[in-house]
C-alpha cells in the first residue's frame, strides 16, 4: 500500500492505495465519486476523462498513485457553488448533444481541456479534438455545435471579465 | 431561454424543441448508472470464460479460487446446472424450430469463446478478479463450426451434438401462397431481365457506450435487480419463468441506462448469475462486465449471407424479388434471435410494387456469440438488400437509378396501399422527400462534378449514392405478433396521476435509456391537459413504480407508449370533466375544455381549471354521487398497425483510387416521420441513428479468426468512429402523418440506421463503377476499395470471402494470400 494525498474537486483526500490502482477506480471506489465512468479497458473511449493538474487525461491510464500530490477536476466539480452549470454544461444541454449521456462526463472534460487551447475551434478542429471520446449516440454533430458554442460563451465571459 | 422558446407563451407543446429535461444530472455526473450502485455487504462477480469456441468440459475445478483473499465463493455451471434454467427464447419462429437450450453457465459444453464457465464472489472486484486465474478447467476441443455454408453442407461438424442439424429453422413467405401478390416462380420463369446478388451483412456489436452491469440484492423469497436493461418489464416476468420465483417476488429496476440499440434487449446470462449467486448467498452482488467482456459476450447484430433476386421488364418495371437469407443466430438463441430476420421478411419489397415476392430465411448455429437486436433488427438488413439491388438493376438496364425507382416506387396517391409482404402502409410521399432531397444535396450539380472527374480521370472520383427506405417500428400490433409466434404482446401501458396542488405524474412502460421520454411525455401531457411542461413528472424504468409495460425497442416509444400516455391523458379530462361540471352547475355537454381550463359554452368568464378541478377531487368535499374522488386514470395501447417512417438519404463521397480511402463529402436526409413532437430530439435521433448506419458501411465488423477467436475484441480493433471519423449531416423532413394513432406519429429511433448504409455503399460502387466493380463489401475500408479498384469485382468479392465474418472457411483468401481482416 502506498499513501497517496490527492485533491479532487477542491477537497484533498489521503488514502493507502494498491499501487496497482487506477485513478479512476480510485475516483469511483474509494471516494464515490461515481461522476466519473469507465467505458473500456484499453483507453479508447475517454468517457473517464479528467483533468489532471489542468491537464486532461484519461483516467483510466492513471495510476492513483501517480496523480499523488496532484489537484484532480472531474465533471462533478464543474457547476458554481449555487449549482449553477459550467458554459460547456449549459452549451451541451443546449444545443442537445448528450442523449444517454454516458459518454457526457469524459466528453465535457476533454472539451474543458480543448476550449483551454483552442478558444474558438473550428468544426475540423473540434472534431480532432475530441477524436479521443467516443459517443455512440449523437453522431458527434450536436456535440461538435455545443463545443463551439461553449467557446463562444466562455470567451465572451472572458471579455466582459 | 432561446429565441424559440421566448417566443410563445400559449404554443402548443407539441413540435416545440424543448431542451430535455433528463439533461441535468447526466451533465453534472449525479448519475445513478447501475455501476454506482453499491450495497452494505455487496459481493462483486467476476465471471471465467471460455477461451475455446467449441468444446467439451472435461472438467472444472473452482475450489483453489476459493481460498485466495477476498474470496466469498466460486460456482462452477455444476453447481447451478438444476436451478439455471435456460436463457428464453421469446419467438419460436416456426413451430418445429431447433432451440438447443442455453444454459447461463456452461455445465458440460463451451460453444462460443466468451462464454461463462465459472463465476468468482469477493469481497471487492480486484480479488474476485484475481482469483479467476486460480480455477482450472480442463477442455476436449470439439471442431469448430464458424461460416454458415459450411455448417449447412451434409454432414457438417455440429455447434451442439444432440440436434439433427446446425440449422435451427426455415422460415418462408411466398405472395402466390400468401394470397398477397402472384407466385414468384411466374416471375422467375417470364423474367425479362433477371439480376442476382449475394450481399453480406457483416456481423456488428452494437456497442452501447456504458458495459452492462447487473446488482441484485435477495429480498424474502424474492429479489430486486438493477440493470443496465432496456427492458425492465419483460426482464422481470423471464426471470421470474427462467429461475421459478413468482413474478410478484421480483422487481427489476433500469436506473440511469447508457444506451442499447437493441444490445440491452435481452435477458442476459450475466443477470442470470449474478441472480443466481446472490440468492445462493443471500448478500447483494454486482456484476459489471468490462468492454472486452463486452464485444465478446454481449450479443452481436446483423450476420446474414443475403442472395437477391429481382426480375423485371425491358422497360424497367420490376416483376419479382425472390430473397434467401442465411441468418446466423451463433451458438444459442437469445430472447428474440430467431425473429430478428423474419422482421425484415416484410420490407425487402420496401416501396416499390413487386408483384411477386418470394422470402426464405435459415437460421443457423455456429460457434460464435449469438446474434440478437441491434439498431434496425432485420430492417436495415432488408433494406440494404433490396436498395442495393436497385442499383445493380438500373446498371444492368442502363438507366438511371433514381428513375428505376421513380417508376415503380408507391405514388403518394396510391396510400393506403398494402403491399406484396401484406402490410398495410398507411401514408407516405417519396416523391416529396426525394425532391427535397435531391434539391439540398444540388444533385444536377454533383452529377456533372461526377462527369468531369470521369472524364479527367481524376484520382479522387465522385460517387452518388441513393437509399429511398421505408421501415416498419413502432413494435407492435398484438395480433399481428401473435401471427407471427412472437410469444408477447406488442401492447403498452401508461398512467397519469393528478397531485392535489395539480402537479401531474406519468408512469410510463417505456424504458427510456437516452431517447428523452421525460421531455417528450411531459409535452404531449402539457397539451393533452393543459398543464405546464414543467409541472409534470415522468416515472419509468422500475417494475415496482412503473408496474406495466413492454419497454423501449423497435422505435415503439412513442408510436405505442406515447399513444398509451394520450390515452390515459383522455380518461382523466373524461373524469375531470364530470366533477367541472358539477362545480359549474352545468351540462358536460355543455363544458369546453381548452388550455387547461373548463368553461361553459356561451358563458364569458369563470370556469374550472384542472389543478382546480383536482384540488376538489382530493378534498372530495363537494362532488357529485357515484364519483370517485380521484382523477388519475390509465390506460393500455395496443396499436392496429405498425408506423412506416420513410424518407430519401443521399450520399455524395469521394473515394481516392490511389489509397482506396472514401470520404462522405456530403450526406443529406430528408425523413418524414409524421407529426413531430420535439424536433431537437429527433435530430438527435436522426444523427445517431445515421452514424451508426454508416459505420456498418465503413467502419464496423466484428471478426473471427479460423480457430473462432473474436480479433476485434477491443475498441482498439473495433471501429466505433469517432467524431474525426463522420461528417456533418444535412437533415430535413417532410410530413405525412400517421393516419393509424391521433397525433399522427411515426417511429424514428430507427431511420437513420436503416437509410444511410445502402446510401453510402451505393455511393462507393457508384464512384467505381468505371472501374467495373459492383460491389464493394462491408465495411468499405480502404483496402477493400483498393483491392477492387486494381483487381476488379471477382477480386473484391474474393478478398471479402477472407473472413469468416463473411461465410469463408478461414481467415486465407481463395488465391492462398493471408486474409483482409480489416
Amino acid at each position: 500500500m502506498t499513501r497517496v494525498s490527492i485533491t479532487v474537486d477542491g477537497v484533498q483526500y489521503i488514502d493507502e492505495v494498491e499501487p496497482r490502482l487506477l485513478l479512476v477506480q480510485y475516483l469511483r471506489e474509494r471516494l464515490g465519486k461515481v461522476g466519473t465512468v469507465i467505458g473500456c479497458d484499453t483507453s479508447n473511449c475517454g468517457a473517464c476523462t479528467v483533468a489532471l493538474n489542468g491537464r486532461s487525461v484519461k483516467s483510466c491510464s492513471v495510476l492513483a498513485v501517480q496523480a499523488d500530490g496532484g489537484d484532480v477536476l472531474t465533471v462533478e466539480g464543474l457547476a458554481g457553488p449555487d449549482g449553477s452549470l459550467h458554459p460547456i454544461q449549459q452549451a451541451f444541454h443546449d444545443k442537445h448533444a448528450l442523449q444517454c449521456g454516458f459518454c457526457t462526463p469524459g466528453m465535457i472534460m476533454a472539451t474543458w481541456d480543448l476550449l483551454r487551447e483552442n478558444g474558438n475551434p473550428s468544426e475540423d478542429e473540434v472534431r480532432e479534438g475530441i477524436e479521443g471520446n467516443l459517443c455512440r449516440c449523437t453522431g458527434y454533430q450536436n456535440i461538435v455545435a455545443a463545443v463551439q458554442a461553449a467557446g463562444q460563451a466562455m470567451s465572451g465571459q472572458e471579455a466582459s471579465a | 431561454m432561446t429565441a424559440v422558446e421566448d417566443r410563445a407563451e400559449d404554443r402548443a407543446e407539441i413540435g416545440r424543441a424543448r431542451r430535455r429535461k433528463e439533461d441535468r444530472h447526466l451533465l453534472t455526473g449525479a448519475t445513478t448508472w447501475t455501476d454506482n450502485l453499491t450495497l452494505p455487504g455487496m459481493l462483486h462477480l467476476a465471471i471465467l470464460r471460455s477461451p475455446m469456441a467449441h468444446a467439451r468440459i472435461r472438467s472444472i475445478d473452482v475450489a483453489p479460487a476459493r481460498h485466495r483473499p477476498g474470496v466469498v465463493a466460486a460456482f462452477s455451471g455444476r453447481d447451478f446446472a438444476d436451478s439455471q434454467g435456460t436463457i428464453p427464447c421469446a419467438w419460436p419462429v416456426t413451430p418445429d424450430m431447433v432451440n438447443p437450450g442455453h444454459p447461463s453457465l456452461a455445465v458440460e459444453q463451451v460453444n462460443h469463446v466468451g462464454e461463462a464457465v465459472a463465476v468468482v464472489a469477493a469481497r471487492d472486484k480486484a480479488s474476485a478478479q484475481d482469483a479467476l486465474e486460480a480455477i482450472e478447467v480442463e477442455y476436449e476441443p470439439l471442431p469448430v463450426v464458424l461460416d454458415m455454408p459450411t455448417a449447412l453442407a451434409e454432414g457438417s461438424d455440429k455447434v451442439h451434438p444432440h440436434t439433427e442439424s446446425n440449422r435451427s429453422f426455415v422460415w418462408t413467405f411466398e405472395s402466390g401462397a400468401a394470397g398477397t401478390g402472384e407466385p414468384i416462380s411466374d416471375a422467375l420463369a417470364s423474367a425479362e431481365v433477371t439480376v442476382r446478388r449475394r450481399f453480406i451483412q457483416q456481423r456488428l456489436i452494437p456497442s452501447f457506450m456504458e458495459p452492462r452491469s447487473t446488482v441484485v440484492q435477495p429480498t424474502g423469497d424474492g429479489f430486486t435487480m438493477w440493470s443496465a436493461t432496456q427492458i425492465p418489464h419483460i426482464l422481470r416476468t423471464m426471470l421470474a419463468l427462467t429461475l421459478d420465483v413468482p413474478e410478484h417476488k421480483v422487481r427489476v429496476v433500469a436506473p440511469d441506462v447508457g444506451g442499447g440499440f437493441g444490445g440491452k434487449l435481452q435477458v442476459t446470462p450475466e443477470e442470470v448469475i449474478t441472480a443466481l449467486v446472490a440468492r445462493r448467498l443471500g448478500k447483494p452482488a454486482k456484476y459489471t462486465e468490462t468492454r472486452s467482456e463486452s464485444l465478446l459476450s454481449a450479443h452481436h447484430g446483423r450476420d446474414q449471407i443475403q442472395d437477391i433476386t429481382v426480375t423485371a421488364r425491358r422497360d424497367g418495371t420490376v416483376t419479382g424479388l425472390d430473397v434467401h437469407l442465411l441468418a446466423d443466430m451463433g451458438a444459442y438463441l437469445r430472447l428474440v434471435s430467431p425473429g430478428v430476420p423474419i422482421l425484415g421478411a416484410f420490407m425487402f419489397n420496401a416501396i416499390y410494387k413487386f408483384p411477386a415476392y418470394r422470402f426464405v430465411c435459415e437460421g443457423v448455429f455456429t460457434n460464435k456469440t449469438p446474434t440478437d437486436a441491434y439498431r434496425g433488427a432485420g430492417r436495415p438488413e432488408a433494406t440494404f438488400a433490396v436498395e442495393r439491388i436497385m442499383d445493380e438493376l438500373a446498371h444492368e438496364l442502363g438507366t438511371d437509378p433514381l428513375e428505376l425507382r421513380r417508376k415503380n416506387w408507391i405514388r403518394h396517391e396510391e396510400f393506403p396501399f398494402t403491399t406484396v409482404a401484406g402490410l398495410t402502409y398507411d401514408s407516405g410521399n417519396y416523391e416529396a422527400a426525394t425532391e427535397r432531397a435531391l434539391e439540398l444535396i444540388g444533385w444536377d450539380e454533383l452529377k456533372r462534378e461526377q462527369a468531369e472527374r470521369r472524364e479527367r480521370h481524376d484520382p479522387v472520383q465522385l460517387g452518388l449514392g441513393i437509399s429511398t427506405f421505408t421501415e416498419m417500428c413502432g413494435l407492435a400490433p398484438s395480433r399481428v405478433l401473435g401471427s407471427l409466434d412472437y410469444a408477447a404482446g406488442g401492447w403498452e401501458n401508461a398512467g397519469i396521476r393528478v397531485l392535489a396542488t395539480g402537479k401531474v405524474e406519468v408512469v410510463t412502460g417505456a424504458s427510456a435509456h437516452g431517447q428523452g421520454h421525460e421531455t417528450a411525455w411531459s409535452q404531449i401531457v402539457a397539451d393533452q391537459l393543459g398543464v405546464p411542461f414543467e409541472d409534470v413528472e415522468v416515472i419509468h424504468g422500475d417494475t415496482q413504480s412503473s408496474p406495466k409495460g413492454l419497454d423501449t425497442y423497435g422505435s415503439r416509444s412513442l408510436t405505442v407508449g406515447g399513444i398509451a400516455v394520450v390515452k390515459a391523458a383522455e380518461k382523466v379530462v373524461a373524469k375531470a370533466r364530470r366533477i367541472a361540471a358539477h362545480l359549474l352547475e352545468a351540462s358536460e355537454d355543455d363544458l369546453d375544455f381548452a388550455g387547461g381550463k373548463f368553461t361553459v359554452r356561451g358563458v364569458p368568464g369563470g370556469g374550472k381549471t384542472i389543478q382546480e378541478v383536482a384540488f376538489a377531487a382530493f378534498t372530495a368535499h363537494d362532488l357529485p354521487d357515484g364519483i370517485e374522488p380521484s382523477l388519475d386514470a390509465d390506460a393500455t395501447f395496443d396499436p392496429e398497425n405498425f408506423s412506416f417512417p420513410h424518407g430519401t438519404h443521399l450520399c455524395a463521397i469521394e473515394v481516392d483510387t490511389e489509397t482506396g480511402f472514401a470520404k462522405i463529402r456530403k450526406y443529406i436526409c430528408v425523413d418524414d416521420i409524421g407529426q413531430v413532437i420535439n424536433p431537437l430530439i429527433v435530430e438527435g435521433q436522426v444523427h445517431g441513428g445515421l452514424a451508426q448506419g454508416i459505420a456498418q458501411a465503413l467502419y464496423e465488423e466484428a471478426v473471427y479468426d479460423s480457430d473462432g477467436n473474436l480479433t476485434t475484441g477491443t475498441f482498439v480493433d473495433y471501429l466505433v468512429p469517432s467524431a474525426s471519423d463522420l461528417p456533418s449531416f444535412v437533415t430535413d423532413r417532410t410530413t405525412s402523418p400517421s393516419t393509424t394513432n391521433p397525433l399522427g406519429v411515426k417511429g424514428v429511433g430507427e431511420a437513420g440506421t436503416i437509410a444511410s448504409t445502402p446510401a453510402v455503399v451505393n455511393a462507393v460502387v457508384d464512384a467505381l463503377r468505371p472501374f467495373g466493380v459492383d460491389d464493394v463489401q462491408m465495411p468499405c475500408t480502404p483496402e477493400r476499395i483498393w483491392r477492387a479498384i486494381a483487381q476488379g469485382a471477382e477480386k473484391s468479392d474474393r478478398a471479402a470471402e477472407g473472413t469468416v465474418a463473411y461465410g469463408g472457411a478461414s481467415t486465407s483468401t481463395a488465391d492462398g494470400s493471408d486474409g483482409d481482416q480489416l
